[in-house]
């Protein structure tokens, strides 16, 4: 029993690792793909077919360059950054619920990996560590504006914080658990979705998440017009390669958190009025889960070849003057309500 | 208790070497390592709200700020000022007698009694919660004003200088 419950969790981790690395290689591609059919031309097409192989292409490059550690910079925190930043970018997919149950045999498998009771908190603990491997990376780097982009990442990212807490606090208030799984077991159907129920707290999520993201509005620390290439301007080869995978994979690990918190994650409409079997519902919610989240992905990119980048200013005014004034007010008015509601209704 | 001992050993171990350590940013970052290993301790002793309260609140903010002065200072060996060995042997004995008082005061308590928690799930957020919002509600609501005047004061503090302009 407890081994094999040992080698199912292990085998879901491997896959939840796997696929959380393939998507992060492929939304390379689609990044690309996108700003091509935005901007009206092709993108990378010569990589086999529809550029396919373009991401493997990219990595075995990455690999093969020369790996440049400058003479100036504190070796051991060097190589320590883009470890961290990866590292922390991959552990927070661990509270996410893919799906629900699948039975085989006589064996019923939860499709999560560890459905702790505090994983909305454990996401954002590690959301909060996150920036380490960026401020390492740049100071180590010695560097004026590695520096200055590891500055400004930390700031950026100690301060969307706190919207993103106090969004998430109105839909704790709403789900009444601290647990992801409970949270989205609870959105039945489509109608028990918690974007119709936290709309504001939503907008105020999403826009914090692209601020620690650092994607475009809000890619200040690696502003490439005032900062050369902010925090990793120095780094080469694969660890420049790591940094930009932990980018993508925050994205999509973003992605899966906003799908499972607003819309549902595997839950889709008329999903128990079809007639099918437990498991056919487990798949055919993985697949709903995933087609949610790539479209959250997509909304990313769209975003990035759309709005021009913010400055230092407007951002720090946006998060502190905007989105914790709203987010507190949401947070007042979900409390007002939830009161007229048990007492009236 | 293995795993208790292994970890305290490790708390006990990185904390010197935030200590002994000469960089300012090592230091930091053994600081960072010693905030982990508590969260490691109130795991064991499962307290999940304060293990990652703390792990938020210190390890992702605190010590992110310390980071954060720590490289715009950018201290190293030649701009430390030079401390007269005076004061360095009064932060010996001053430290030197914090730890003796600790001592005989952790005698005192005799706390190997074998204490029994009366509900060992209170560190769950749910009873957490019910405790802090029920029976402890005004000290509770007490320390919060505290804490809300202490971030008044400090936006207070850091807006000062741009008043004085405007009034003169």
């Amino acid at each position: 029993m407890e081994t094999a419950f040992l080698l199912e969790k292990l085998i879901l981790v491997v896959v939840v690792f796997t696929v959380t690395l393939v998507i992060a290689m492929y939304s390379t591609l689609a990044e690309r793909k996108i700003a091509g059919f935005m901007q009206d031309r092709y993108g990378p097409d010569r990589a086999g077919l529809f550029g396919i192989l373009q991401p493997l292409c990219d990595g075995g490059k990455f690999f093969f360059k020369e790996e440049i550690i400058p003479a100036g910079a504190h070796k051991q925190l060097f190589v320590l950054g883009p470890t961290l930043a990866i590292i922390t970018a991959c552990i927070s997919s661990a509270v996410i619920p893919w799906g629900q149950t699948l039975t085989i045999g006589d064996r019923v498998i939860s499709l999560q990996v560890a459905d702790v009771n505090i994983g909305v908190l454990y996401i954002f603990g590690v959301i909060a560590l996150g920036v380490y491997g960026i401020m390492l990376g740049g100071w180590a780097s010695n560097n004026k504006f590695s520096l200055m982009g590891a500055i400004r990442a930390a700031s950026q990212s100690i301060s969307y914080e706190i919207g993103l807490g106090l969004s998430l606090i109105a839909l704790l208030m709403v789900t009444g658990t601290l647990s992801v799984g409970e949270i989205v077991a609870q959105q039945t159907g489509f109608l028990g979705w918690n974007i119709w129920v936290q709309p504001l707290g939503f907008l105020i999520f999403i826009t914090c998440a692209f601020a620690e993201c650092n994607r475009v509005p809000f890619d200040l620390p690696e502003c490439e017009t005032e900062l050369v290439g902010g925090y990793h301007t120095e780094y080469s080869s694969m660890k420049l390669g790591l940094y930009m995978f932990s980018e993508y994979i925050n994205m999509f690990v973003s992605s899966a958190l906003m799908a499972a918190l607003y819309f549902g994650g595997y839950n889709f409409p008329f999903m128990y009025d079809l007639g099918l079997s437990q498991n056919w519902i487990t798949i055919l919610g993985v697949i709903a889960f995933f087609i949610k989240i790539f479209a959250f992905i997509f909304f990313f990119m769209w975003v990035r070849w759309t709005l021009p980048r913010f400055r230092y200013d407007q951002l720090m005014n946006l998060g502190w003057k905007m989105l914790i004034p709203l987010a507190i007010a949401n947070i007042v008015l979900t409390g007002v309500i939830t009161i007229i509601k048990d007492t009236y209704f | 208790m293995t795993l208790f001992y292994f970890v305290a050993f490790l708390s006990i171990f990185f904390a010197l070497m935030t200590i002994f350590t000469k960089n300012p940013v090592h230091s930091v970052l053994y600081l960072v390592i010693t905030f982990f290993t508590f969260t490691v301790h109130y795991i064991l002793l499962n307290a999940q709200f304060l293990a990652v309260v703390n792990f938020i609140v210190y390890m992702g903010a605190i010590m992110v700020l310390f980071l954060f002065v720590l490289m715009l200072l950018n201290l190293n060996k030649e701009t430390e000022p030079m401390r007269s060995h005076v004061v360095k042997f009064m932060g010996a004995i001053a430290g030197m007698c914090l730890l003796i008082t600790f001592l005989g005061a952790f005698r005192v308590l005799e706390t190997d009694t074998g204490l029994v928690v009366a509900d060992p799930e209170i560190g769950l957020v749910k009873n957490l919660g019910k405790v802090l919002f029920k029976d402890f509600l005004l000290p509770f609501e007490i320390s919060s004003i505290l804490l809300l005047t202490a971030m008044v004061g400090a936006v207070l503090l850091a807006k000062k200088e741009t008043r004085v302009k405007q009034n003169g």
